[in-house]
């Protein structure tokens, strides 16, 4: 079948909100862990929300690791949410420090808290405000509010790859990237309202190409 | 930005509200309800299962799925959630976030346990209170299960054992349409520091305004003064069971004025600069 994405089950997150937001769109795809699905698939979602460690832990245990290496090396589209996005960097100070697949160059750090800001749980409604404008960067050109949920966040190593910036606790954060083939989302399209699921119409364009 | 967050609570798989809690009537298909609130702006979504903790069940499983595939924004889920089994069905279905209260009052670690297996994101703890005297107290099972934990002694332990956020209902004016109790607001913006989102009694636009002259909750859940607007829309009861006698006598309508979530978003934005995402 045409344009097969495969959202990646290895455990963790809320697969079936993307699943109906492809759906929604127009994208042809399944929830899979199997290795030979995701390897035919032209295209793979990592979804995630939880503990960096405890993600990678289980990616290795069903070998989905190897999968998704083998998958970037051929250059398909890997669309990584939230903490499928932090698990393509190289390295997570969660817990204890947690080697991530290391796709991108970067490391995954906590939300600093201090006397003003006590929270370090990024929850709700924030801006994004578009960098390095791109088009290809699945973004709209408006700056707009997504949906996020998290108390980590990525510092890509390469400035360039930056697609959006959003603030909490006063502190910029990178809240989407894009380098090549590989996509990545801090916040979560498929519960960003129409705003979000414009980001899915830009994904089937891409694949449609 | 501040959440505004309708609450729907899920009897049987019908829409109903009550006041206090009590005298539950059906008002329609959730997910007409759902689509309606996703449609016009809504942040996030609440079900609340209200009597799954007596018949010991989760019944609304299909709901969330068939909720998930037409609106695209958060849905917290709770109500007789009693296992970690039952959460992962609900995450599984499409729910974000769930809540619990009767099973946090139980069973303290049942809390951390979540936490530690779903992330503290993933929880929102329920606290539904009645006023006794000058103090606020606890109650469980929905309401009917009255306890001696004071109200703010609780949210303190919820927030060190690493709760990140509470939906606080004040089952007083539940349903009232009289306003929010604003000596919580008082007692939340004094002693708490995690996020809250406040519920029970909103249905004018002052209310609002009210609350947000004592502290900043993270959302506003609202029920009745949405749910009667929906109403007001278009009643369509032949496609729904359930008791809809009280809808043809238009009575309880009476206390709302007609909010709709623009016009809460609009009115907040003018007189406290709160942003708002545009539909």
């Amino acid at each position: 079948m045409k344009s097969l994405v495969s959202i990646i089950d290895y455990g963790m997150g809320n697969l079936y909100s993307i699943k109906c937001a492809l759906d929604e769109v127009g994208i042809n795809s399944i929830i899979t862990r199997d290795s030979t699905t995701i390897k035919n698939s032209q295209a793979i979602i990592i979804p995630g929300v939880g503990s960096f460690s405890n993600a990678m832990k289980k990616m290795k245990f069903l070998k989905i690791d190897n999968v998704i290496m083998q998958h970037h090396f051929k250059k398909k589209i890997i669309f990584g949410i939230c903490l499928g996005m932090q698990l393509l960097f190289e390295k997570s100070y969660e817990g204890k420090t947690t080697n991530g697949l290391g796709i991108l160059k970067g490391n995954v750090l906590k939300f600093k808290t201090n006397k003003v800001y006590k929270k370090n749980f990024n929850v709700g409604w924030k801006k994004i405000e578009i960098e390095n404008r791109n088009k290809n960067s699945l973004l709209s050109k408006k700056d707009n509010y997504m949906y996020f949920i998290h108390s980590f966040h990525v510092k890509p190593s390469d400035n360039k790859i930056i697609t959006s910036k959003s603030t909490f606790n006063g502190q910029k954060f990178v809240s989407s990237i894009k380098n090549g083939h590989v996509y990545g989302f801090q916040f979560h399209p498929e519960k960003s309202s129409k705003i979000g699921l414009d980001v899915y119409k830009c994904l089937k364009k891409i694949l449609n190409k | 930005m501040i959440r505004i967050i309708p609450k729907l609570d899920i009897k049987n798989e019908n829409l109903v509200k009550g006041i206090h809690l009590e005298g539950l009537r059906a008002l329609g298909d959730p997910e007409y309800f759902a689509e309606n609130y996703y449609l016009n702006g809504a942040d996030e979504l609440i079900y609340h299962d209200v009597v799954a903790s007596l018949y010991d069940r989760t019944s609304t499983l299909p709901l969330i799925e068939k909720t998930s595939k037409k609106t695209f924004v958060p849905l917290i889920v709770g109500g007789g959630i009693k296992n970690l089994k039952q959460i992962e069905k609900i995450l599984k279905s499409g729910a974000d976030r769930i809540f619990i209260n009767t099973a946090a009052i139980n069973n303290n670690k049942f809390v951390k346990n979540i936490i530690t297996e779903f992330g503290a994101s993933t929880l929102v703890v329920s606290v539904e209170i009645v006023k006794n005297k000058k103090d606020y107290y606890c109650r469980k099972d929905f309401g009917r299960e009255e306890t001696d934990i004071e109200f703010i002694s609780w949210c303190k332990n919820l927030q060190d054992i690493g709760v990140v956020e509470l939906l606080v209902t004040s089952i007083d004016k539940d349903g009232t349409g009289e306003g929010f109790d604003l000596d919580i607001a008082e007692k939340l913006q004094k002693f708490i520091e995690i996020d809250y989102i406040l519920n029970g009694g909103f249905s004018k636009l002052d209310h609002f305004l009210n609350v947000l002259n004592i502290c900043k909750p993270s959302g506003f859940a609202i029920g009745s003064a949405l749910h009667y607007n929906v109403l007001n829309h278009k009643i369509n009861s032949n496609k729904f069971d359930g008791n809809f006698e009280f809808l043809k006598t238009k009575k309880r309508f009476n206390n709302f004025s007609k909010l709709s979530i623009q016009d809460i978003k609009k009115f907040l934005n003018k007189k406290k600069s709160i942003e708002f995402r545009k539909i």
